[in-house]
């Protein structure tokens, strides 16, 4: 049996039973949420291997009437790359819910209230991927924010009211604006005969509505998307966000939330306006380049842990970004890709960045050093991910940063130059938290850190897995992102550049 | 001169006949019974007429007629949703207004006095408000069915006049309740007299005071335009100030602040439902072809007042004048949908004023009971933690202001959308733009009495949630469960709302 709907219904089901367990009872809790998370997990990637990747139809479909005075279905069904996307989200759930096993101590709520949320908000971002109704979709990407807010809010560090707050503002004002344009797209779906809200039925409306609407249109979610993704200049939210926020939350956050901003241009702002996307192009190839250079600036300068990470990651998006608008299927499967492994690697470096931070009770950058030393299993972990981070050859990153690079050179070679100093870059962001933090004399308070235990080895041993693996051998998720990503360009009408250099003759 | 017997259609007119007498039986209740039982036979009184009303206006739900009342009331689809919302919101209202602890023992003491001891000791109660309640109910129903401008007045008079007393029953902090009373009476006045006087305009332009001569005269466009505008003009501030739209809003926030909170809550949904009955039907019926004439100025209207509403409500300090700036906020996004001046805007504004109504009277039922030793605490500052010491009352608070903000999965979301697909359907693209720039800066002070519900801590100034009476846990729950069906599964009500309502001319 596969069925969306009861994948993203399984961990509602599970928060409903952590309800009902007394809030005393913390070792139940976390248990079970963890169980829960696995065998969502479990039967994501059973899904998975039902996925017919030659077909690119959208698969596991299913429809159902919700409001019909508007037109509005509840309708769900994956591609390739929201397959990819709900598989990547559904593994990292559990690895947080078991790496963060403490996290829900010393919030402001109880442990339960924390693993209601988290399952609450597995269950949105099942469904967020999953949603082929533009309105369904909205109201998934709206209501998200909610336990995202509490999370952060709730069980953060530091100034994390504050931090939740900007969050919630920025991304509720990036909402509001796409909701002026499913506003707008209701009403001009008159002009197809229907009221709709069908991804694919309203794919056909830039053909009939003038080029101003479909780039006012297209500019409500493009700068939705972007607060979400985020990109420069909407990025601010992203650092304060992800240093109050538990490891846990920020990794959800930057793993899978942003995501959505990505996933979105690329379901929404391509798919449904072509001829926007193609006027807007400059511009946002233009904004990803200095997001890229920015953020990896950014990072350079960072003297706290999680707000480098933050900065890493708006450096990434920009990546993506690109990728996508480049407008190629090679671009455009490398951003695919990168999602997927970004996630990973921005989970292995919150993770172990996390477990750093706990155990030395400071984010400060500065107050590390010769963690090799005294925490070796702890200090290559981090170092791992770092390279996971800055693309090294042979790691997952470097596979799905390359296809943008080369996909992007292929339309615009001067954005994709410059943003190959966004390599040279991240070396520099990673190598010197590495060399600050894991080498050179051990700084005084550090001499009694732990190592890793048994549980947080197996927390991070799939995502170490998946990194070094998926950089050896991509080809299971290129083999399900390539055909989606083909029928998005070519049903948009675009066509890869063919090659100007015959290098045969 | 002849003289015609009216000929009355007791049956369409039953509702509001059951109503009146409700509130006379109530007024004899006042004069002869023994003060022990009041209370508990004012209670009695007033739901089962209001119960009966809502049961016989069911019964001619179906029935349309000009000429129930001389073609004075016409009964329709739109009518009788109306008049349904105004007894429902009414309904949850009365079950506050049970609670006597909010109301001044003796409302003709002067404050302070000695008198006024006397009354308290004597646990003298108000129960002068369950008539004066029916008498404004039956105004309000009258309101939104009269079409003839004479039989308007008196609905405006009948309203307010019971709802200018209920102001200044307050038990505390008496002297603010007096002076909201008088406030809203001064004010209220010179709204009547505006409208008078516009009304005789109207005359002038038409020699006519039905609805159906003034459309017959607006169609024709024989008579002068001049007193057609000033007429138009001088109605719309009469009930634009019952709205509280800007620049007609002044007295909206000492008034609500001053109320008693349960008449507040009464008169913050319920007046809103009449006064925008009325709006309705005289834009929609008798002014709709004059559109170019006043559409412009109505525009301007609505934007500076969802606008000021959500701007000046971010500085304020008080629950209820925070609540009050809101409602002129939500104001401004309701007379979106008169603008709208079609079907679409016709049901969202409908849908939008029963879902807000109910929860504006639920939201005011919570600050009904955050109370310390001397009664409410309304003051935002105090309110810091509450979400620690009792979760569950902070979270329905904090559902009602996401349902305010307007955040999927709550009715106010489907009525933003609703409302605001309308207008924009409508053409007006500056509508959309601005109300959905507004609900942003909305979302702000919204949130931040979540934040500090949710991420303060507590002060210790023993302000606390007392235990809510059984009546007012009732309204409260009734408020929260609909809130969260109208914005879940919407489609039954909507569809209901799509079917029925139409205005007769």
């Amino acid at each position: 049996m596969t069925s969306l709907t009861a994948l993203a219904l399984l961990p509602l089901l599970g928060a409903l039973f952590i309800g009902i367990i007394p809030s005393a009872k913390v070792d139940l809790i976390k248990k079970f949420a963890l169980g829960t998370t696995v065998v969502v997990a479990m039967y994501a990637i059973y899904m998975a291997t039902q996925f017919k990747s030659s077909n690119v139809a959208l698969q596991f479909v299913e429809k159902h009437e919700w409001i019909p005075a508007f037109g509005i279905n509840y309708s769900v069904g994956v591609n390739g790359i929201a397959l990819v996307l709900i598989v990547m989200s559904v593994i990292l759930t559990p690895i947080v819910v078991l790496a963060g096993w403490h996290e829900s101590e010393g919030g402001r709520w109880s442990a339960k209230v924390f693993y209601v949320l988290i399952l609450v908000l597995e269950t949105m971002m099942i469904g967020v991927f999953a949603a082929t109704d533009i309105f369904l979709f909205y109201v998934i990407f709206e209501a998200m924010l909610i336990p995202v807010y509490f999370l952060i809010g709730g069980y953060g560090s530091g100034e994390r009211a504050a931090a939740a707050v900007k969050f919630l503002i920025y991304s509720l004002f990036g909402g509001l604006l796409m909701l002026a344009s499913i506003i707008g797209i209701y009403v001009n779906s008159n002009k197809l005969g229907v009221k709709s809200f069908d991804i694919t039925v309203i794919s056909e409306l830039h053909n009939y509505i003038s080029p101003m609407t479909q780039n006012l249109l297209f500019l409500g979610f493009f700068i939705a998307f972007a607060i979400k993704a985020p990109l420069w200049p909407l990025h601010t939210w992203l650092p304060d966000a992800a240093k109050a926020g538990t490891p846990g939350t920020s990794v959800l956050l930057l793993g899978v939330l942003d995501k959505v901003g990505t996933f979105g241009m690329i379901n929404f702002c391509i798919a449904l306006f072509p001829e926007a996307s193609k006027t807007f192009t400059p511009v946002i190839i233009t904004i990803s380049v200095i997001s890229i250079l920015y953020g990896a600036f950014l990072a350079i300068g960072a003297r706290d842990l999680k707000r480098l990470i933050a900065y890493t990651s708006i450096s990434h998006f920009g990546f993506i970004t690109m990728g996508i608008f480049a407008m190629t299927s090679q671009g455009l499967s490398g951003a695919t890709l990168y999602m997927f492994n970004h996630g990973f690697s921005t989970a292995a470096l919150f993770i172990v960045g996390g477990w750093m931070i706990a155990r030395r009770g400071s984010s400060t950058i500065a107050d590390f050093g010769g963690l090799q030393r005294i925490t070796p299993v702890m200090a290559w972990m981090f170092f791992l991910a770092g390279m996971s981070s800055l693309a090294l050859p042979g790691l997952s990153s470097f596979v799905s940063e390359f296809l943008v690079l080369v996909g992007t050179y292929t339309r615009y070679p001067v954005a994709a130059i410059i943003a190959t100093f966004g390599i040279v870059l991240a070396a520099l962001y990673i190598l010197i938290p590495v060399q600050k933090a894991l080498h050179g004399p051990t700084t005084p308070g550090n001499e009694s850190l732990k190592d890793l235990n048994l549980r947080e080895k197996i927390a991070i041993a799939p995502v170490m897995a998946a990194i070094v693996a998926f950089g050896i051998y991509p080809s299971p998720l290129l083999n399900i992102i390539n055909p989606a990503t083909a029928q998005v360009i070519e049903s948009a009408g675009f066509t890869d550049p063919a090659p100007t250099e015959n290098v045969g003759k | 001169m002849q003289f015609t017997s009216p000929v009355l259609d007791y049956a369409l007119l039953a509702p509001m006949l059951i109503i009146l007498g409700g509130a006379i039986i109530g007024v004899l209740i006042e004069a002869f019974l023994s003060s022990v039982y009041r209370l508990q036979a004012q209670l009695f009184i007033s739901v089962m007429a209001i119960i009966t009303s809502l049961l016989s206006l069911v019964l001619v739900r179906d029935r349309l007629s000009v000429t129930a009342a001389m073609k004075t009331i016409t009964f329709d689809g739109a009518g009788v949703l109306l008049q349904g919302s105004i007894l429902i919101i009414a309904l949850l209202s009365i079950f506050l207004i049970a609670d006597q602890t909010n109301f001044t023992a003796a409302a003709a003491t002067v404050p302070g006095s000695a008198q006024e001891r006397e009354a308290v000791q004597a646990q003298s109660r108000t129960t002068e408000v369950f008539p004066l309640t029916l008498f404004a109910v039956a105004g309000m129903m009258l309101f939104t069915v009269a079409t003839d401008l004479i039989t308007l007045f008196v609905a405006l008079e009948v309203l307010s006049l019971p709802l200018y007393l209920m102001a200044g029953l307050a038990r505390n902090r008496r002297l603010a309740s007096q002076e909201a009373a008088l406030k809203y009476f001064l004010l209220g006045a010179f709204a009547s007299a505006f409208f008078i006087f516009g009304a005789s305009f109207i005359y002038g332009y038409s020699s006519s005071l039905t609805y159906s001569g003034i459309q017959a005269a607006v169609v024709g466009g024989a008579g002068n335009d001049v007193f057609l505008l000033l007429g138009m003009a001088l109605i719309s501030v009469g009930l634009l100030f019952k709205i509280g739209a800007f620049p007609f809003h002044a007295w909206t926030p000492d008034v609500y602040q001053g109320s008693p909170t349960a008449i507040t809550a009464f008169m913050a949904a319920a007046t809103k439902v009449a006064a925008f009955g009325a709006i309705l039907r005289l834009f929609y019926v008798v002014f709709a072809n004059a559109e170019w004439e006043w559409k412009p100025a109505a525009v301007v209207i609505a934007i500076a007042t969802m606008v000021f509403g959500s701007l000046v409500a971010i500085t304020q300090r008080d629950v209820k004048r925070m609540l009050a700036y809101s409602s002129i906020a939500h104001a401004g996004f309701l007379l979106s949908g008169v603008i709208a001046l079609n079907k679409a805007g016709l049901d969202a504004s409908i849908f939008y004023l029963l879902s807000y109504g109910i929860a504006t009277v639920g939201a005011f039922a919570i600050v009904t009971i955050i109370r310390d030793s001397s009664g409410e605490v309304t003051d935002l500052n105090r309110w810091s933690g509450l979400g620690k010491r009792s979760p569950v009352v902070a979270s329905t608070f904090a559902f009602f202001l996401l349902a305010f903000a307007g955040i999927p999965l709550t009715s106010g979301f489907i009525g933003k959308f609703s409302i605001f697909s309308a207008a924009y359907e409508s053409g007006s693209l500056a509508i959309l733009i601005a109300g959905v720039l507004s609900s942003a800066i909305a979302a702000f002070f919204y949130i931040r009495v979540i934040v500090l519900m949710f991420f303060k801590d507590p002060v210790e100034d023993g302000t606390s949630v007392v235990l809510p009476s059984a009546l007012t846990t009732i309204a409260i729950t009734i408020a929260a469960v609909v809130t969260l069906v109208l914005g879940v599964f919407p489609a039954p009500v909507l569809n209901f709302i799509e079917s029925t309502a139409t205005f007769i001319r």
